[in-house]
């Protein structure tokens, strides 16, 4: 049998916690029972630069260990890369995108002419600052994926993301998945 | 049968070192390396943190490192380093001097290509071109083999019969620094698998007065060599008689080589390390479009496990090798020449099609593994008995 198998990418900057993203995304669904795959791109990394992170996740066992070229699922951490970087390239048809955008759902569409995907946006970096007090929107995105994917429950991020961040920035961490989860249109 | 397993996410790296942990090494003598680095920075945490009783000892070359591990080894310490690459090469000359006083030295190796040019990705060549050392020599596939090999090394190691040092391979980035899950071993259970008592003899001692490293020309130096062919010739059961022990202890099967749906196969991927997963994988998608063909991963590299691969590959009509390692101006690939000497003049023997891939980290896609599938029929079909390739480059 062939496992069913979901591939996310993630898109963010160096710095901005991509490669957290995709740990804490595999770390939940390991929770759950599930199996994973979760890896960095291994490139040079520089802060800002634009970075990928994986994770590929299946209810079921799986062998196969090859970069991720056409995932199902991209998250975009940061909105400036709509302008630098083809962040629905390899992108399955009618997979799901999910973007940090703080306009109109109208005016984000425009970026993903002739992509056959359901597009989401919520304002990451609002209620990353507000909440955490900083602009690190990578968890938050996640609260938005899990909404509009169900790849893993948000009582399991929240568990990973309280079992890495001790205390307070755990707590300020929680509220702001829980309000994107909200949030996503 | 292990009761309730415990699992937790790890990438390799952290696997290694989460095992290592268990096992609680007398010394730890490494200098780090990407991408085996955070193996040693784990370990060096569990040092400052008062979780192992290790000497940890930072050295200033792998050549130190592997010197410092010999010199620990042979007062009786149990001894655990890791390394990659560079690192390996460097370390070479001392790996001799690691197996031919008989070290029980457990070596983690993050398999990376070698410069130049500089390439910090994964390939195995740095672990297969050790193959003469007189080193056990292991490979894993996932970040949960990286962690039993890492605790049943030291046993395979350390038996009497054995006495040598071993190593085992884990793939740089792919494995070493992907998140996986793991199912976790108890303190407990890894201290009744390897016992703390071990044999000292002909170990550095206050009482009894010995010399390591002397000269030795022509009079001994070759039944020494010899000694060294005898033991690894017995690490061949030792290491079935240890993965069976452990799976035991685990619930995990474990065994020198592994066979996936070659039962009625009538062709086979040849494969080892990350890459097996892939195979098996391509295995299954071709097995849904009515191919026959199954998957065979070797885990043990040496001593090379000819009997149980001749057994497994009796019948089946041609074996594509997928070898992650760079060879120039050799008869085959790395690992093809191994099989193809462990079954010339063999009855029921396929014909062995070399493939040299994903170097310095080029993947090798799972189409592009079905193309290798159709090659090695077509090279079947035309009466070739052996092949060797090239693939995943640009022309």
């Amino acid at each position: 049998m062939v496992a069913e198998i979901t591939d996310i990418r993630i898109n963010g900057r160096g710095g901005q916690g991509a490669v957290t993203a995709s740990r804490l995304l595999a770390e939940a669904a390991i929770l759950e029972g599930q199996y994973v795959h979760a890896f960095p791109n291994f490139g040079p990394e520089r802060a800002g630069a634009p970075v990928t992170s994986y994770a590929r996740i299946s209810p079921e066992p799986f062998t196969e260990k090859t970069e991720v070229y056409e995932p199902h699922i991209v998250v975009v951490i940061d909105p400036t890369l709509l302008d630098d970087v083809p962040v629905a390239k390899g992108l399955k048809d009618g997979g799901t995108i999910v973007v940090n955008y703080d306009g109109m759902k109208d005016n984000l569409v425009k970026f993903f002419e002739g992509v056959h995907a359901n597009i989401y946006k919520v304002n990451g970096s609002k209620i990353a600052t507000e909440e955490i007090g900083r602009n690190v929107p990578n968890l938050v995105m996640l609260g938005a994926l899990i909404k509009v994917t169900n790849i893993v429950k948000l009582e399991s991020l929240v568990k990973v993301t309280l079992n890495r961040f001790r205390g307070v920035l755990g707590e300020k961490n929680e509220v702001a998945i829980n309000r994107a989860f909200g949030e996503v249109e | 049968m292990s009761g309730i397993r415990e699992v937790k996410g790890m990438t390799g790296d952290e696997a290694v070192a989460n095992a290592a942990k268990l096992v609680n090494p007398d010394v730890v003598a490494a200098y780090p390396i990407t991408p085996q680095t955070i193996i040693v920075e784990r370990y060096s945490d569990f040092v400052n943190n008062g979780e192992v009783d290790t000497s940890f000892i930072s050295v200033e070359s792998e050549h130190s490192a592997m010197s410092a591990c010999v010199g620990a080894s042979l007062t009786g310490a149990r001894v655990f380093t890791a390394t990659a690459s560079a690192g390996l090469a460097l370390m070479y000359e001392i790996l001799y001097v690691a197996s031919g006083m008989r070290c029980p030295i457990v070596l983690a190796v993050a398999n990376r290509a070698f410069s130049a040019p500089i390439n910090i990705h994964g390939e195995c060549t740095d672990q297969l071109v050790c193959r003469d050392a007189s080193w056990v020599s292991l490979f894993g596939e996932s970040a949960q083999e990286a962690y039993d090999e890492t605790i049943l090394s030291f046993k395979i190691a350390e038996h009497p019969d054995v006495m040598l040092p071993a190593m085992f391979g884990i793939e740089g980035f792919i494995v070493t620094h992907a998140l996986e899950r793991v199912e976790t071993l108890s303190k407990q259970q890894v201290e009744d698998f390897l016992p703390e008592s071990r044999s000292l003899k002909y170990r550095f001692n206050p009482d009894d007065k010995m010399t390591f490293g002397s000269l030795v020309l022509q009079d001994y130096y070759m039944e020494i060599k010899r000694q060294q062919e005898e033991a690894i010739q017995r690490a061949y059961q030792v290491t079935k008689d240890v993965m069976a022990e452990f799976s035991e202890m685990s619930g995990r099967k474990m065994e020198v080589i592994e066979e996936y749906k070659l039962e009625d196969a009538e062709y086979a991927f040849v494969s080892y390390g990350a890459t097996a997963g892939n195979a098996k994988a391509v295995v299954d998608r071709l097995r849904e479009k009515g191919e026959k063909v199954g998957a065979l991963k070797i885990r043990l590299y040496r001593p090379f496990p000819s009997l149980d691969i001749h057994e497994a590959l009796s019948g089946i009509k041609a074996v594509s090798i997928l070898d992650r390692s760079a060879t120039f101006g050799s008869p085959g690939t790395i690992v093809q020449t191994d099989l193809a000497s462990a079954l010339y003049g063999k009855e029921n023997v396929p014909s062995l099609h070399g493939y040299i891939n994903g170097l310095g980290g080029r993947v090798l896609t799972l189409p592009e593994i079905e193309e290798i599938f159709e090659k090695t029929k077509d090279y079947h079909d035309i009466g070739m008995t052996t092949t060797t390739d090239w693939v995943g480059y640009r022309k």
